[in-house]
This record gives C-alpha cells, sequence and structure tokens, in this order.
C-alpha cells in the first residue's frame, strides 16, 4: 500500500532521502535549499535514519566530503542551491572524474549577480558540461521519484557517475502537493544494496584516488566517462521501466504531452512544462493542435529519441530558464537544435524566460504558440520572454 | 606516449590506482632543474632530509645517508633547506658537470664549495 502525503518539494527531498538512509550526508544550508536538509536534519536527530550527517563549514567542503566519503566505499547524498553549487564547483568536476554515484539535489535558484533567490536554471546549466546526469522534475512527485531513481542509475556499474536532480526553487520546493509515497521497505528493495567499485576502506585491495594523470592518460579516463554517460541511458530507461512497474509511475527521457497530432510544440524543463500543459489545454479547448515535450533527462542529452518525438511536428519552440550568454540563445535551445541538425528541417524557435524567478504565465506560453503558428520564428538571437524593453 | 600503454578499456575507471606503489614506475627526474649533492665529510648522518623529502629520493643504507635516487628526485630543495649543518648543496643541472660526485651524487672532494642556497 502506498501512502498520499501533502509535502512541498524539498519535504518530498527529504523523505526521499530518509527512506533512502544514505551512509553519509554532508550539507550546508543555503536558500531555496534550506528547508529539505532542514527536515532530513530532523530525521536525522529522531534517529529515523542511521545517516552520519556532516554539517560543514561551506559547499567547497561539502562536496569535498562527499567525495571523500564516497570514495571511502559510502553512498552519499547532499542538495545546494546557486551560489552553493557554484561553490562547489571545483569538487563537482572531481566527483565525476572519479566516478563516484553521489546523488545531489539541486534546487533551482539564479546565480548572482545581481544576487537573486528566486528560480532560473543558471546553477545547474552552468554544471552541464561536468560530467553528471541531470534529471529535471516538474513537481514534489517528481522530486521524490527522481531521488530514489538517481542512486539506481548512478550507481549501475556499467555508468558509476554522480547525478543531480534539480527542481524548481520556490516555485517546487516551497509548493505542498499530494505526493505518493512507496513504503520504506520496498524502497530499500529496489536500491539494493550499494556495492562500490573501489572503496577506500576495503584495506585488503588499496587503492590510490585522485593521483596526477598527464598526457599520457587522462584523455583515456576522459573517453571512460563520456563512454558511461551514453550508457546511462540505457540504464536510465531500464531504471525508469522498473519504478514504474513498483510505483506505477514510470519514467523515461521526457514526457510527452498531446503531442501525438501536435503541429506545433513546446519543450520546457521542470515546473514550467506543467504551466505549458495548461496553456496546451486552454487551446485544445479552441481546437488547436499542440503539444508539449517536458525534458526530464538533460545529461545524456536524448537527441534521437527527442528528433523522432517531432517529427510530425510544423515548429518547436524550446523554452529556456537560463541565458547562456553564447548570443545564440540558450542551452536547451543550442542541444535540440543540434540533435536536429540533418534528421529534420523544422524551425526550432528560441526563447529565454524566468530568469531570476519572473514569472511564467499560460498566456505567454498560448503567445509562444501563437509566434509558432504564425511563422514569427527566433531562430538565431532568440527572445527574452517576459523582458521589459 | 608508450605504444604500450593500455586504452580506455583496460584501464581502471575514475583515475583509481589499483597496485599499490606504483609511483615507483613514475621517473620524475627529469623535472629537475638543480640536483641536490651531498657533502659526505660534514653530514652528520642525523636523516633529516629524509624524513622530510616528500619523495622518498633519500637513499639510506646501514641507517647512515647514502646519497639521492636522481631518477625521482625533483631538485625541490627541502633536503638542503632541512640540512642542519649544510652539507646539501643545490647545483644547476647545467653547471652539474664541474662538480665530481659518485653516481649516487655524494660529492668526491671537498674542492668547489658552493654557497647554500
Amino acid at each position: 500500500m502506498t501512502k498520499t502525503l501533502a509535502l512541498t518539494g524539498n519535504e518530498a527531498g527529504a523523505y526521499a532521502i530518509k527512506q533512502i538512509d544514505p551512509d553519509v550526508v554532508p550539507a550546508y544550508p543555503i536558500t531555496p535549499q534550506t528547508e529539505l536538509m532542514q527536515t532530513f536534519s530532523q530525521y536525522v536527530a529522531d534517529g529515523a535514519v542511521r545517516t552520519e550527517m556532516i554539517l560543514v563549514e561551506s559547499e567547497h567542503s561539502a562536496m569535498s566530503a562527499a567525495v571523500g566519503a564516497a570514495a571511502g566505499g559510502c553512498r552519499v547524498m547532499s542538495a545546494t542551491s546557486a551560489n552553493g553549487l557554484a561553490l562547489m564547483w571545483e569538487v563537482v568536476y572531481i566527483a565525476a572524474s572519479f566516478r563516484l554515484p553521489i546523488v545531489l539535489a539541486v534546487v533551482n535558484r539564479a546565480l548572482s549577480g545581481p544576487i537573486n533567490i528566486h528560480c532560473d536554471h543558471s546553477d545547474s546549466m552552468g554544471c552541464r558540461d561536468s560530467g553528471w546526469i541531470q534529471l529535471y522534475g516538474e513537481n514534489p512527485q517528481e522530486v521524490y521519484d527522481n531521488m530514489i531513481q538517481a542512486l539506481r542509475i548512478g550507481e549501475h556499474r556499467d555508468v558509476l557517475l554522480p547525478v543531480m536532480t534539480a527542481h524548481d526553487g520556490f516555485i517546487t520546493s516551497h509548493t505542498v502537493e499530494r505526493v505518493d509515497v512507496l513504503e520504506d521497505d520496498r524502497v530499500k528493495k529496489f536500491l539494493g544494496e550499494y556495492k562500490p567499485r573501489h572503496p577506500l576502506l576495503d584495506t585488503a585491495h588499496p587503492v590510490s584516488y585522485g593521483p596526477l594523470d598527464l598526457q599520457d592518460y587522462y584523455f583515456e579516463h576522459k573517453k571512460q566517462q563520456a563512454e558511461a554517460m551514453k550508457n546511462a541511458k540505457r540504464v536510465i530507461l531500464e531504471v525508469g521501466r522498473e519504478y514504474g512497474e513498483l510505483s506505477g509511475r514510470p519514467y523515461g527521457f521526457f514526457d510527452e504531452y498531446q503531442t501525438e497530432d501536435a503541429e506545433f510544440i513546446v519543450i520546457a524543463l521542470g515546473s514550467t512544462a506543467g504551466t505549458a500543459k495548461a496553456a496546451v489545454d486552454l487551446m485544445r479547448e479552441g481546437g488547436e493542435k499542440v503539444g508539449v515535450i517536458k525534458l526530464r533527462v538533460f545529461r545524456p542529452f536524448p537527441a534521437p529519441e527527442l528528433v523522432e518525438a517531432l517529427s510530425g511536428a510544423k515548429a518547436v519552440a524550446v523554452l529556456d530558464r537560463s541565458e547562456g550568454f553564447s548570443s545564440i540563445a540558450g542551452p536547451v535551445f543550442q542541444e535540440v537544435r543540434s540533435a536536429l541538425y540533418r534528421k529534420s528541417d523544422i524551425p526550432v524557435s528560441a526563447y529565454v524566460y524566468g530568469l531570476g524567478g519572473r514569472d511564467i504565465t499560460p498566456e505567454m506560453i498560448t503567445g509562444v504558440f501563437g509566434d509558432l503558428k504564425s511563422g514569427r520564428f527566433h531562430e538565431e538571437q532568440g527572445c527574452h520572454l517576459g523582458v521589459r524593453e | 606516449m608508450s605504444e604500450k600503454a593500455p586504452g580506455w578499456k583496460e584501464l581502471p575507471i575514475g583515475g583509481v590506482i589499483v597496485h599499490a606503489g606504483n609511483s615507483f614506475e613514475y621517473e620524475t627526474g627529469d623535472w629537475r632543474a638543480q640536483r641536490p649533492v651531498l657533502d659526505k665529510e660534514k653530514c652528520i648522518d642525523c636523516l633529516q632530509c629524509w624524513v622530510f623529502c616528500p619523495d622518498g629520493s633519500i637513499l639510506v643504507e646501514d641507517e647512515k645517508m647514502a646519497g639521492y635516487d636522481y631518477q625521482h628526485c625533483k631538485g625541490c630543495g627541502i633536503c638542503a633547506h632541512t640540512c642542519p649543518v649544510d652539507a646539501i648543496e643545490m647545483v644547476s643541472e647545467e653547471k652539474i658537470s664541474d662538480v665530481e660526485f659518485d653516481e649516487w651524487g655524494v660529492k668526491q672532494s671537498s674542492s668547489g664549495d658552493g654557497g647554500q642556497d
């Protein structure tokens, strides 16, 4: 029997970590992640978990402690946001290159400056080339589901990569919704016992982590990471299917909403996908053939699968909640258009929206569909949706 | 880059070294710009150089300072800085032919004393 709880996104994340009961959780508070670890620390204080929680002096230390514990052979989780993730930066890459399947909840918040505490994806998008798998959740239910699956994905022998599970700061993190949770023992059984590949604490098989790796070997180690990221595609689907059998909620690379006969499709990440679905519902009442693709997995990027999903569309709009400052629109747009290159000639229109928590409404997305329908494409520099002139 | 070096499919992942002690096989002596040279007449065999050497490049025989492992010594100069009796001199590799020393870097005569670094 599953239970239904009323939880914020952050509480759903904390509840997942409680059921996972990881060996070590190093953490440092930062808005809007704070509530997640605060809730989890109460579970620690209550003795509901056996986790060793380490309250460190900074996020750089949090990720360093995570790397140390994971290299030791522990199952390790943490959470952060924005500038906290930025302070982890150096060690974020090291976690991936050491092949340590740490799971980090990133509660998306705009990076300073100017200082801002509200949602955009500039923090996690900055990590897109760090070698971490990235899953984006729309609502508290997906926060919970993604965090449980993240461990299974990262710990798979063919993957062994760290995983970021992202959800939108304040919008998802602080909004109470219904969340169906699994029983503790079913979560435990789904995860299984973690068998680390090269644990430092296995003194019968001593290993060294982090030796100098120069012209003669570094390239081979990067190739291994790249191949592991390719393997992750298969594992993400396997785990998503198995999780579906367990929970009734199967997961893939992305969700398609009303795309079967859709002429115009919007691609979005996180909570905005929910807003876009509301826009689609409004327009479908008027007979418009529109749909939404909610991208769940950004790393690895599901390029051929997206091409297939877009094959029936006349035009697509990509909504980016971060400005890549590339002068050719945001990071999701670039990946989508690159995926379509020489596979399809449909126009891909670029929108950057919602920076620093600027609201996005169903009407704004209806307007995006209107642009697509009337052939007003932003194909080169993109449109900043909702900015004041 | 050696032809024999293993490819990405064979290497342990994560840059992990799974065979202990293989740093001995990685020769770092050619990083050196200056080499330590020992004046055995001054040396009191206190072995502080052995304690402080970050690379295990001080050779010891019968509990006495016996010279250097130049295949691995990077020439950092910590031994010379640590030596309490100024028995170790850092000599530029360019000038090394001017100094008489044996294969372990022990000076064979007291002539040509240079200043301490």
